[in-house]
């Protein structure tokens, strides 16, 4: 599905990633760690196609297609899904309003008839059980004064309204209490198939308990240093990161 | 709940009238001009003209009588001071003996049904998505259509006249309601008020006057239709709404215009007069031609819009959207007159490229308990300069005045400019007045937020801003907020880069 081959980006001139290979499989689920300013949430920045950052070197391909000459928008249509770290807040325009903007557009671009008023609410009806949200959400305007667990209920919310093939939670963890950690680690596995993939990346191993992962990749230094399978994240727990540094000195 | 398929319905109606092909049909899409046989006067501006035009529209003693004293005056402002210059506007120096005053349609007679009407002239409507025919009953909506200087067609005459509502052209009026017009024609705002009123006064071609009776709550939204189309011919419409006690009417305005070389003048005057008890709601989408991207062109747009809450708890609510115009100068004012009369001002401006706007609102306090609100949404994008300035006066007998202005600014890119110009003139201890001030800007993260869920640029853009303007644009009629929706996209198109 997603195959990454010797990546390298910068921001603001510096580079970030320096080099990464990855690649992953329908039904898979990657995590990837490693310690702060290793590059993780630009690795799922340029993945998404953030225009603050940029590719030096390197190819991408997704489901066959070249996932760097793709607009940001094609590629959520395509099926790439980032859950945002801090999700945007944008006043006055309702949830609703912005749902159906983005599943309409991707009905378009799949060539789809736009789903009707009354279809479109029942289908956001059932989604919302996901996640466990409540119909004040949806009529309130994109994230604005949403608090820290109501911001990631809402993004695998959009999740499972968009169905992506490709889902990267970038520190969706962070920022939430034990309860709303399950709300929304179980949703993601609710709406987990063989067909999509998912790359989480997180520090901590609390949300790997609910997603398990088949494979743990440590980012390092803008590489992948290491990959093995879920037992690495106990092993991080436990140590830290500090036998890496070690290993790999910069 | 009601809310949520309120805006459902709302967005899906946006949906079904904004194909997205047309949208990105970046040219202004009323670009065009029709081919109508138009009777012209010559170019300039004299007693004479003056008194031709009063002539050719067959106007009694008294209105030629109007129109000198106000020409008068304007000649007088001319020569002593020229053009005002206290906006924050540049405005060209205007020509005023380069414009043609006055251009009707040639029409033999008064027509009977739509079927006489030129059939240039319905395709001429047609392009711009205006039925004159049955449909507009349907749609419940009666059409005054202005093209040019002269009503083409009345619809609905009859079915209003039942109600005992005079809904015609302002000549029309003068020639069959004389008695109503003396009395209010230019009460609200006399020819003295300022130097385009004068101009306006003395040389006004048409418009529409209404006149709600006592009690009577009009069934439907009254609509008038703006057009410029002669080649050169500066626009001065005239527009006079008497409610009377106890009614009820919402009256739409919306302004397309050809695209053009030369810059086009307009100084349009609206007045309103609501009596007790009654309630006016006064909607304009104002899309005259702004120019091209380098400011070539477009509309000169200089209006005097003004209402007076003369009854006890009598009401006024302006509601404009305004993305259109080279130039906008334009301050749809309330003057609270009677007690517990209420004053409602909700705008939005949109200025892209070079277009300059000065708008806003005054709000004069008279009458005792009166209250104003004022909701200003500024857009600002490209190298345009948009200014909200804003007028509250508290009278020294105004007691328990109370006033809440916001004003906010939303710019787009780093070459344009958003002022803000509020005034206080408070006279009585017991008035309350709030303002508040904001100024945002769309931020890169917001797009590309909107970009990761499928939603291209444009759209994202469009999606903020009707956001940010939600507040004004739900004061509209729903067909209007439609096209409004669909404006404020179009306008901003390609000024996020």
């Amino acid at each position: 599905m997603l195959k990454i081959e010797n990546l390298h980006a910068t921001v603001d001139g510096k580079e970030i990633l320096r080099g990464i290979n990855l690649e992953i499989n329908e039904g898979e689920v990657h995590a990837i760690m490693g310690p702060n300013g290793s590059g993780k949430s630009t690795l799922s920045a340029v993945l998404a196609g953030n225009p603050a950052y940029t590719v030096t070197e390197g190819k991408v391909t997704f489901n066959g297609k070249d996932l760097l000459a793709m607009s940001p928008e094609d590629r959520a249509n395509e099926g790439l899904f980032l859950s945002f770290q801090y999700p945007v807040e944008i006043p006055g325009v309702s949830m609703t309003n912005f749902m159906k903007a983005a599943l309409n557009g991707k009905r378009k671009y799949q060539g789809l008839e736009p789903l009707s008023a009354s279809e479109f609410l029942k289908l956001q009806r059932e989604k919302k059980k996901f996640v466990e949200i409540n119909n004040d959400l949806t009529n309130r305007s994109v994230n604005e004064g949403f608090s820290g667990g109501e911001k990631k209920k809402n993004e695998i919310f959009q999740m499972a309204m968009l169905e992506p093939t490709l889902r990267i939670l970038d520190e969706t963890d962070s920022g939430l209490d034990i309860d709303a950690l399950r709300i929304v680690a179980t949703g993601v596995t609710k709406l987990k198939n063989e067909k999509n993939a998912t790359i989480v990346i997180t520090h901590y191993q609390r949300l790997l308990d609910y997603i398990v992962p088949d494979y743990v990749h440590i980012l390092y230094h803008g590489r992948i240093v290491m990959t093995d399978t879920k037992d690495l994240v106990q092993k991080l727990e436990k140590d830290g990161y500090d036998w890496i540094k070690e290993q790999f000195p910069d | 709940m009601a809310t949520h398929n309120a805006e459902l319905a709302f967005n899906t109606m946006k949906e079904e009238q904004n194909n997205i092909e047309q949208i990105n049909a970046e040219e202004y899409k009323y670009g065009f001009t029709s081919d109508i046989d138009t009777e012209v006067i010559p170019k300039g501006l004299s007693e004479d003209v003056v008194r031709l035009i009063s002539q050719k529209k067959g106007e009694p003693e008294f209105m030629l009588d109007f129109r000198l004293k106000a020409f008068r005056h304007w000649q007088k402002l001319y020569e002593e001071k020229g053009m005002p210059t206290w906006a924050h506007l540049t405005i060209p120096e205007i020509d005023f003996q380069n414009i043609i005053y006055y251009a009707a349609p040639k029409q033999k007679k008064q027509l009977e049904s739509l079927d006489e009407v030129d059939p240039a002239i319905r395709e001429t409507f047609d392009k711009l998505g205006i039925s004159l025919d049955e449909q507009k009953k349907l749609s419940n909506v009666a059409v005054d259509a202005v093209l040019d200087s002269s009503s083409v067609k009345t619809t609905f005459h009859a079915e209003l006249a039942k109600k005992g509502i005079i809904f015609c052209s302002i000549s029309e009026a003068i020639k069959n309601h004389p008695d109503l017009i003396k009395q209010y024609l230019g009460s609200v705002v006399p020819h003295t008020d300022n130097f385009y009123a004068a101009l306006n006064a003395a040389v006004f071609s048409d418009g529409s006057f209404v006149y709600i009776p006592k009690g009577v709550r009009c069934p439907m939204e009254l609509s008038t239709y703006f057009r410029i189309n002669a080649m050169n011919t500066g626009q001065f419409e005239r527009t006079l709404i008497v409610a009377d006690d106890e009614s009820y009417v919402s009256y739409l305005e919306g302004c397309t215009a050809p695209q053009r070389d030369e810059n086009q003048l307009h100084a349009a005057i609206v007045e309103i007069v609501v009596m007790n008890n009654a309630e006016v709601k006064y909607s304009t989408v104002q899309n005259w031609y702004p120019g091209d991207k380098d400011g070539k062109g477009g509309i000169y747009n200089f209006v005097t819009k003004r209402a007076i809450c003369k009854g006890d708890n009598s009401k006024i609510s302006w509601t404009q959207v305004e993305t259109g115009s080279a130039i906008t100068w334009k301050y749809p004012s309330c003057i609270l007159k009677g007690n517990n009369s209420v004053g409602e001002f909700y705008s939005v401006a949109v200025t892209n490229n070079h277009q300059q706007a000065d708008t806003g609102t005054k709000m004069i306090h008279l009458g005792k308990n009166t209250k104003s609100t004022i909701i200003s949404k500024g857009i600002s994008a490209g190298k345009s300069q948009n200014s909200y300035r804003g007028l509250v006066r508290v009278a020294k007998d105004a007691d328990g005045a109370r006033n809440y202005s916001q004003c906010d600014s939303l710019l787009m890119g780093d070459k344009c400019g958003a002022h803000t110009f509020p005034y206080a003139d408070i006279h009585n201890p017991t008035a309350q007045v709030e303002h508040e001030a904001t100024t945002s800007k769309i931020s890169e993260d917001q797009i590309f937020y909107c970009n990761q869920r499928g939603i291209k640029t444009e759209d994202a853009i469009g999606l903020i801003v009707n956001g940010y303007a939600k507040d004004v644009l739900s004061k509209l009629p729903l067909e209007f907020a439609v096209e409004a929706q669909k404006l404020l996209q179009i306008s901003l198109e390609n000024s996020v880069g």
